[in-house]
């Protein structure tokens, strides 16, 4: 199923992306977590202060859900911004997966190999994943050290942390899949990085607007709702129903992919 | 059986045609040139074979196996040389021939090294920073070194010198030698006369005409100009002369059939300036309109 050059070709191909996102989000949550016992002392006149930004800001934020001088209420504040960071790269490897092999027209080398499309999908997917957990694993450790660092003393749920930091995989997969299923049904994509903005951002938007303006059900097709931070600090749990959407959205955009990949006619030189 | 084997080939992108009802056959151990102009449908044909693409309709068996359903079996055994040549920009051309080796059974090293050596490419070199006539070495090269059993050729010479494109067709003939199927696709007549027993002619995604070299040449036209003092088209009056035309005292003519026959004529004159030519591509494609 899998051909092990491939995969390793692939991964080396993103090695130097992906370190570049696991610093940043590596210096998002450092940097970020530690003005926490700074936002903690001066929580009551935080709390204030934010009284007087307009409701709809404080909502596109989540921050109206969010206690700033609790842990994991800050923590999740960051974490936001550290799920737009993932989206952006996890969308980028989807546009990118298939649609840069025939941009840059290698895709006439590859599949002129005695390898099936099957298995250039399957190997191309799992070196993307492999690629994310990196990022993934960086974002779990920066996380535990800067909250170990910066805490000052302050008590937090421990099992509500694993919570958020286990749907970053989920999350993840979801925009790979997402990304690869939206550039494979357009015709050609030219440039990736454009597409994975527009996904990272256009899921973020709808999800942070979706606070303001009451009742949308579009939300409910954004990851950023399915694995809201704010939700899971709250509850102590995720909301199960939009994680089993999310999942379901991830499964039909990879059955879709391999449908499309394995009936596509690779674009010649033109 | 034959190596490639194609019924009733169709290929149409949306709407625009690629290629429309193409039958042929090639046999173990020939070199068929597939010759077109630009657009005609040559690329199309063997991107259907490597299936990069899939047929409307029809079908095309290689080594007797189905191509759509037998993709990767039937690679294993295929060298494909593109007619332009892109590979990873960020690698060196040692570690692309590696990729690229990596894919096939058994040590291919020596047989990358001889080959390199042979096209005078530099293995240490990045992609990025290499020439079109050196990339399409390494095209050569990649394509070649699994020893395939049937070699598919696009346009090989584009961009190789003539020193070059010798040492290439020598290099095709020694593996046509050693038993290798070749398929050779080219706009220019003159190449694949030099290396094809049978060709076969495409032209807006059809096939005009399928036969041996020898009976194409010898079916065709010389264009023969001849320059001299007082020269009248009545001299010339010979069987198979065609269109004549007379231009600040040179001669124009199509001619078919015993060249000696127009030789004879001239040596009789004194002229200033012989030309006998092969006819372009496109005037053998006049032949075949009419």
């Amino acid at each position: 199923m899998m051909n092990a050059n491939i995969y390793r070709h692939e991964f080396r191909t993103r090695l130097r992306s992906v370190i570049i996102w696991s610093f940043a989000v590596l210096g998002l949550i450092v940097i970020y977590f530690s003005f926490f016992s700074a936002f903690a002392d001066q929580a009551a006149l935080m709390n204030q202060m934010l009284q007087r930004f307009p409701p709809e800001m404080r909502a596109a934020f989540g921050l109206d859900r969010m206690n700033l001088s609790d842990v994991l209420g800050y923590y999740s504040f960051i974490f936001l911004f550290v799920q737009l960071c993932l989206a952006i790269q996890a969308g980028n490897y989807g546009f990118g997966l298939v649609s840069i092999e025939e941009s840059e027209l290698t895709a006439d080398f590859l599949l002129s190999k005695p390898v099936s499309r099957t298995q250039v999908l399957t190997s191309k997917l799992l070196a993307a994943f492999t690629c994310l957990t990196i990022t993934n694993l960086v974002v779990w450790a920066s996380s535990f050290a800067a909250i170990l660092l910066f805490r000052g003393g302050r008590e937090y749920e421990s099992r509500t942390l694993l919570l958020i930091l286990l749907s970053i995989a989920i999350f993840q997969l979801s925009f790979l899949s997402v990304g690869l299923v939206i550039s494979l049904l357009v015709k050609r994509v030219r440039n990736v990085t454009p597409y994975a903005l527009g996904l990272g951002f256009g899921a973020y938007v709808l999800s942070a607007f979706s606070g303001v303006f009451g009742e949308v059900t579009l939300e409910l097709l954004t990851p950023f709702k399915h694995l809201d931070p704010a939700y899971i600090v709250q509850n102590g749990a995720y909301d199960a129903p939009l994680v089993l959407l999310n999942v379901a959205i991830t499964l039909v955009s990879l059955a879709a992919s391999y449908w499309l990949y394995i009936r596509r006619d690779i674009p010649a030189v033109s | 059986m034959s190596i490639i084997e194609v019924n009733n080939l169709t290929k149409y992108y949306g709407k625009a045609r690629g290629i429309v009802d193409v039958s042929f056959k090639e046999e173990e151990g020939e070199i068929f040139g597939f010759i077109g102009p630009n657009g005609a449908g040559k690329s199309t044909t063997i991107r259907l074979l490597l299936s990069l693409i899939h047929p409307s309709s029809g079908s095309a068996k290689v080594f007797g196996k189905d191509v759509t359903t037998h993709g990767p079996e039937i690679r294993r055994d295929i060298g494909y040389l593109p007619s332009e040549v892109y590979y990873y920009e960020g690698m060196k051309v040692i570690d692309l021939l590696k990729y690229s080796a990596s894919f096939y059974e058994g040590d291919n090293t020596q047989r990358m090294h001889d080959l390199a050596d042979l096209m005078e490419l530099d293995l240490n070199r990045r992609i990025n920073d290499l020439s079109y006539g050196n990339k399409k070495k390494v095209g050569i090269v990649q394509g070649l070194l699994h020893s395939p059993r049937l070699l598919f050729l696009d346009e090989p010479t584009a961009g190789l010198d003539p020193l070059m494109q010798r040492k290439f067709f020598d290099l095709i003939r020694a593996e046509n030698a050693r038993g290798v199927t070749v398929f050779f696709s080219s706009h220019i007549l003159g190449e694949v006369q030099r290396l094809c027993t049978r060709v076969g002619i495409i032209r807006e995604g059809s096939i005009v005409e399928i036969s041996n070299i020898r009976t194409l040449q010898q079916n065709n036209y010389k264009k023969v100009h001849v320059t001299a003092e007082g020269l009248t088209p009545a001299f010339f009056d010979l069987p198979g002369v065609t269109n004549v035309q007379t231009e600040d005292g040179t001669l124009h003519f199509f001619f078919k059939g015993d060249i000696n026959a127009v030789l004879q004529r001239i040596s009789g004159i004194q002229v200033a300036d012989v030309t006998i030519e092969e006819p372009t591509l496109e005037e053998i494609f006049m032949h075949y309109y009419e």
